[in-house]
């Protein structure tokens, strides 16, 4: 799992039917210093986090074993809204 | 998934026999904004994306699980063609309007 900030959303209405009701958040990873790590990616969001939240995603396999995403064409999964981030001094 | 642009599609003859009558895209990884990645990939499509057209791809075994690609042995897929991105709190993409002119998308 990865953690990422929600930086906006995607809207297709034209979707593969097994996505039919998916919300798509823009996630942008985040590194060791929770900075802007890699690429954007889309996400599906499957606890309504907002933009500007810190999150928490799961790819790949695993990201259908996410709430609802059972048999779905999903690679990426918002499963977490992230309260605090606590940190050692570094 | 990645946001891509469809820059063109693969005409393939002899091809895996799973594959027959399934229309292979050329997809360029972009950001929110439109600026491409260089990145470009083979990518199943089963909902009519053209060249031009923004679309959400899903990779890996992700890309099996759809009725049509269930038996086939693809691992990149349109899952979506966008209607509009939303990025750091602006409109960036507009399938009206596309990415705008200077790739920081339209005006607010």
């Amino acid at each position: 799992m990865r953690l990422a900030k929600v930086v906006g959303l995607a809207i297709a209405s034209p979707k593969a039917g097994e996505l039919e009701g998916a919300r798509f958040a823009v996630v942008q990873p985040l590194g060791a210093s929770l900075q802007d790590r890699g690429r954007p990616l889309v996400a599906v969001d499957t606890v309504g986090a907002g933009e500007g939240q810190t999150v928490f995603t799961v790819s790949a396999g695993p990201a259908r074993a996410a709430r609802g995403m059972a048999d779905r064409p999903v690679d990426l999964a918002v499963i977490g809204i992230v309260d605090e981030t606590l940190m050692e001094d570094r | 998934m990645i946001i891509g642009r469809v820059i063109g599609r693969a005409v393939s003859t002899r091809k895996d026999e799973k594959l027959l009558g399934t229309k292979l895209l050329l997809v360029e990884e972009v950001d929110p904004r439109g600026a491409g990645s260089g990145d470009m990939a083979v990518v199943a499509d089963h909902l009519g994306a053209g060249p031009g057209d923004v679309v959400l791809v899903a990779q890996g075994s992700a890309a099996r699980f759809t009725a049509q690609t269930k038996e086939q042995p693809v691992d990149a897929l349109v899952v979506g063609i966008v209607d509009m991105i939303r990025f750091d709190g602006r409109s960036t993409f507009t399938s009206a309007d596309g990415f705008g002119s200077n790739g920081k998308g339209p005006q607010p």
